[in-house]
């Protein structure tokens, strides 16, 4: 028996309505899922800086903020947790591999993004992206099998180890980070720009050096920027060729330490519950402290609306 | 005469074109000392390791004393921990880019939380490490782990998954959304079959980079996952040491006892990078000849 037409009707009108309001169910619900995946991360962040600060802190309830800070004696087992030594070298060291990396890098942004023909830069950008993926350790065991023997051969140092091996090994991981950014900055520069310095009667190096790297300035002091959060946070490479020795380096060839090497070689050794962690962690809050406001900076550099 | 305006003139643009001349040379020369050093490099790992690599190193279990040990379980362990942290970061990865580039209204909330995420792609892999030690040792309670490091690497994957992922999301164009939109799809069924297959490229070049960047990390697994593995081979379970291969080589590097160290060095370092290589080039192939062939189909219309 067929159903009169107004109740097919209505059943129909009513199936639809499901649909519809299914429909943007999942439509809101997806929304809040995209909306909570991003906040995770915040979250994440959040966490992490709780979970460290709150570890790292605790040293200072043994340790005076003082000692922590500025003295060079890091000797855990006299109870003496002065890590100057540490935060100084990590400066140090950071300011040293930008010193040689920064000019390298520019030089070949410069080069692939205004004079190297279409194919070349073709080959070249993808090379570089392969240099960032190549893992930390494989740097450092190169520094350690090949640049330490050649240091020593040039140096007459004994073991080779220290800054100028570090800053050498670094320059090499963050050349294509600097490089890859600046590069995308310089392309970014309007061709107009270009074109009115050359019609000007311009030669290519007063264009690049006067027109276009003004114009580019902000996007590769970013770049720099974020090659030095790379510098100060890399472990691993820097373990393997630094020495690991509390004490200063600035020959550049004496071994020597700096807050990341420290922390991963004292950090397995050690009791959770103990100065000697708190210490540690409180420099591993001091590694990420400088991280955040590096990258507060490189926003505020960043035109707004971006 | 010499000093006539005309003969200044001339002098100041020679001088320009000859210093113009010298930064060319100069640039050219150091972009291809950059790119010659970086040749040898890769040459020098993998020339030394390559040669010396058989089928057997790869499965064979680590020898503690004695050489002729292999890299099996280590081997093994850094896909493991690989596959894990990508299960576990690019749903969230992906979710976040999609709610920057697709939903994030412009105010302050979304500005704070892209400096979360670029903070979060900032803070060292050793930080990271030290959190998975706090979280999993110390509160949790369950030792070094291969889930531990995977959940601590699946956070350094995120920002990276999230800025790639929202990058590549913007790169597509406007009217295939109203399209879309127009035929009556719902923003999350556009989002989720028109958007995200177009952004599709985009977004595995970046899984890649992020695959690169986790398979290698040290520091982390070090802190998360221990320096050893469960000693066998096809250790599915999760609780067990997650010791990585490029771990591995650093405990071999600076700590081995093992006669023939340098050799398994050597090798495992070869087998890095090439695993590497391998990674970013399996990504990048369809693209390439994806770009191919389009450029082969239009190229007769063009002529």
């Amino acid at each position: 028996m067929a159903l009169p037409a107004s109740e097919v009707r209505a059943q129909h009108e009513q199936q639809k309505k499901k649909q519809w309001s299914m429909k943007y169910m999942k439509n809101k619900l997806f929304r809040y899922v995209c909306l909570f995946s991003a906040l995770f991360l915040g979250i994440a962040l959040f966490s992490i800086v709780i979970f460290i600060s709150q570890t790292g802190f605790l040293v200072f309830k043994d340790v005076s903020w003082k000692e922590f800070f500025f003295s060079a004696t890091w000797e855990p087992y006299e109870g003496k947790y002065g890590a100057a030594v540490f935060i100084a070298g990590t400066l140090y060291l950071t300011f040293l591999t930008l010193l040689i990396s920064t000019p390298i890098a520019l030089a070949v942004a410069i080069f692939i993004s205004e004079i190297a023909p279409n194919w070349l830069k073709n080959v070249m950008r993808p090379m570089l992206d392969l240099l960032v993926g190549i893992p930390s350790i494989v740097y450092g065991y190169l520094g350690l099998t090949v640049l330490l023997p050649f240091i020593r051969e040039k140096t007459g140092a004994l073991v080779g180890d220290g800054f100028l091996a570090a800053a050498l090994v670094l320059t090499l991981m963050i050349l294509p980070t600097i490089t890859r950014i600046s590069d995308d900055a310089i392309c970014a520069v309007p061709n107009y720009l270009r074109e009115a310095g050359y019609a000007l009667g311009s030669t290519k190096l007063q264009v690049i050096s006067r027109i276009v790297l003004p114009a580019a300035r902000s996007g590769i002091l970013t770049a720099i920027i974020l090659g030095m959060t790379r510098a100060i946070g890399e472990t691993m490479a820097v373990v393997m060729v630094i020495g690991n020795t509390a004490q200063f380096g600035w020959d550049l060839i004496t071994p020597t330490s700096v807050l990341t090497s420290n922390i991963v070689m004292q950090i397995i050794n050690v009791q959770f519950h103990s100065t000697w962690n708190y210490a540690l962690y409180m420099m591993a809050f001091l590694l990420l402290f400088i991280s955040l406001v590096l990258i507060v900076i490189i926003r505020k550099l960043r035109p707004k609306g971006e | 005469m010499k000093d006539s305006l005309f003969h200044h003139h001339r002098k100041a643009i020679t001088s320009a074109m000859y210093t113009n001349h010298l930064f060319h040379i100069f640039v050219t020369i150091v972009t291809a000392t950059t790119f010659l050093f970086i040749i040898a490099l890769l040459y020098t790992i993998l020339g030394k390791g390559l040669p010396k690599l058989s089928i057997d190193f790869l499965f064979k279990l680590p020898d503690e004393l004695e050489a002729g040990g292999g890299i099996g379980p280590f081997l093994f362990n850094s896909f493991y921990v690989l596959i894990l942290s990508l299960l576990l970061s690019l749903p969230i990865g992906i979710g976040a880019g999609i709610f920057l580039a697709e939903y994030a209204p412009n105010n302050r909330f979304t500005e704070f939380v892209r400096t979360c995420i670029e903070g979060l792609a900032s803070v060292p892999s050793i930080v990271f490490g030290l959190f998975g030690y706090v979280l999993f040792v110390e509160y949790v309670g369950i030792g070094l782990t291969i889930i531990g490091a995977a959940i601590t690497l699946a956070l350094l994957n995120l920002p990276v998954l999230a800025r790639v992922t929202e990058e590549a999301i913007q790169a597509v164009p406007k009217d295939i959304r109203e399209a879309s939109l127009a035929l009556g799809a719902t923003k999350s069924q556009t989002v989720l079959k028109v958007v995200l297959p177009a952004a599709l490229n985009g977004i595995l070049t970046g899984i890649s980079l992020v695959a690169c960047r986790a398979f290698g990390e040290s520091a982390i697994i070090i802190l998360a996952g221990g320096t050893s593995t469960s000693g066998f081979m096809w250790d599915f379970n999760l609780l067990s040491q997650g010791g990585t291969l490029p771990v591995h080589l650093w405990y071999v590097q600076s700590e081995a006892l093992v006669p023939d160290a340098k050799e398994i060095a050597e090798k495992s370092a070869a087998i890095l990078v090439l695993i590497v290589l391998i990674i970013s080039f399996t990504v990048r192939l369809p693209i390439w000849i994806q770009t191919l062939v389009a450029k082969l189909k239009t190229t007769p219309r063009q002529s």
